[in-house]
């Protein structure tokens, strides 16, 4: 697994809910739960519904883990983390059939598979099981958007370039031959590289801009 | 022998709490798990009556109504419930016999692909073909569930009994695209070799097997209604 906390300093509560969106995104910054983000973007629905029940597991553990932070041992922490969030998973695995089979039939295993989702364990682990409460859902709120984003970032390429379509919809005329890779898992790897290069560029463009936060903080002393 | 360094000993919060801890989230999990599954279960039941049904009727073109069927032997009997069933029998308005769903499963090319297919007695052929459960590969196998080409090979697909009725008289092939000549002939899908073969079989496998039965108990069933 991944090292699980990128450290900053104590955030106020605003930023606890935006550092998932941009900052620390799950998916483009800390590239954590690859397996949902290659296995389940093939369309705009599947990647919608796997975001939702992410985020979903994600909050509802966030509030469990935090309110049991002092009661938990250290030495089973990850055990209980587990469990918790097995417990929230097999409800997602028990609601979304109820709503749709449709849905949860093109979603397969990967709805069960959400337990290993290094995003939860990891939030759990870096910031539910330290924090309030409150503090633990606005970061799981945050975290779980930032992930149903990138992961939609990746559904609408492969859906509109694999199948013409745009949840079902057909966007280009019917001369479109759509190219079948981006359906298929090596399609996957190639729009994740492509948003991975772009959001790299953006940061670093950001960064050697004047002005942002970030490059004024280690220069001013220098010219102090 | 086996002994706990001091530094840990003392950290260590007894096996009792770490017992006590886990056993409580367990208990709490139960209760939730319980309490989802008796609230979407009646739901999820629905669902998956609703897709069934709409499956056989798709298959069965003109049933209205239907009931469900099971195989005992060499005697067809009406089914419990549309769960235990394997074959549907659909009436159309009028009350007479449209056809009967079969289902079929076999091995795809990622896992058990199962699909229902409709036999009209009338024209002695089969007439519609619905995947039921299938993980082919999206994009490329998949296209067994929504081809409309392929579909098409299901339409009016020849399954005529031999002449001492105990088997088909043309044993259902499957053929490259675009070189169907005979009406037990099923083309397959360029790309999707593996997924349409795995159709083919069942189907060929489950019509010899069943239509004989079905063709032998057609009177017994017309009297259901």
């Amino acid at each position: 697994m991944e090292p699980l906390s990128i450290k900053s300093p104590q955030p106020t509560t605003f930023d606890a809910l935006l550092k998932g969106l941009w900052k620390e995104n799950p998916v483009f910054v800390q590239v954590l739960g690859m397996c949902p983000v290659l296995a389940v973007t093939n369309t705009v629905i599947n990647s919608i519904v796997m975001g939702l029940a992410t985020m979903f597991v994600l909050v509802a553990s966030s509030i469990f883990v935090s309110a049991l932070r002092h009661v938990i041992p250290r030495q089973v922490r990850i055990a209980t983390y587990i469990l918790i969030i097995a417990t929230f998973v097999t409800m997602a695995d028990y609601v979304i059939p109820a709503i749709s089979l449709e849905v949860h039939r093109s979603l397969g295993a990967f709805v069960s598979l959400i337990v290993v989702n290094c995003v939860i364990l990891g939030r759990a682990e870096a910031f539910s099981s330290k924090n309030t409460i409150g503090r633990s859902v606005l970061d799981a709120l945050g975290m779980g958007t930032g992930f149903t984003i990138a992961i939609l970032c990746l559904g609408v390429v492969r859906e509109l370039l694999g199948s013409g379509t745009i949840l079902g919809v057909p966007v280009f005329g019917p001369s479109f031959e759509p190219w079948s890779v981006m359906v298929l898992p090596g399609g996957a790897f190639f729009v994740l590289g492509a948003w991975l290069l772009l959001f790299s560029w953006l940061r670093e463009r950001k960064k050697v801009e004047p002005g942002t936060v970030e490059v004024a903080r280690p220069k001013t002393p220098r010219v102090r | 022998m086996t002994e706990v360094p001091t530094t840990n000993r003392t950290q260590s919060p007894g096996s009792g709490k770490m017992i006590l801890v886990m056993g409580g989230v367990g208990l709490i999990a139960s209760v939730l798990l319980v309490g989802t599954f008796r609230v979407t279960s009646p739901y999820i039941e629905e669902n998956r009556r609703i897709f069934l049904e709409n499956a056989i009727y798709d298959v069965v073109p003109g049933a209205a109504s239907m009931i469900p069927l099971t195989v005992d032997g060499d005697v067809v009997e009406t089914a419990v419930d549309i769960k235990s069933a394997s074959l549907f029998a659909g009436f159309d308005e009028s009350g007479r016999l449209a056809g009967l769903a079969i289902e079929a499963s076999g091995q795809g090319y990622q896992d058990v692909v199962s699909i229902l297919f409709g036999y009209a007695p009338d024209c002695r052929c089969v007439v519609g073909m619905r995947v039921l459960e299938s993980k082919e590969t999206p994009g490329l196998g998949d296209k067994i569930e929504k081809d409309p080409a392929f579909l098409e090979n299901f339409e009016a697909l020849d399954v005529t009994l031999s002449a001492d009725r105990m088997r088909l008289a043309n044993e259902i092939e499957m053929v490259k695209s675009g070189s169907k000549t005979e009406r037990w002939q099923i083309e397959a899908i360029t790309g999707a070799t593996v997924s349409s073969r795995a159709i083919t079989r069942m189907i060929a496998r489950q019509a010899a097997e069943m239509i004989p039965v079905v063709e032998r108990n057609l009177d017994r069933v017309r009297e259901m209604r």
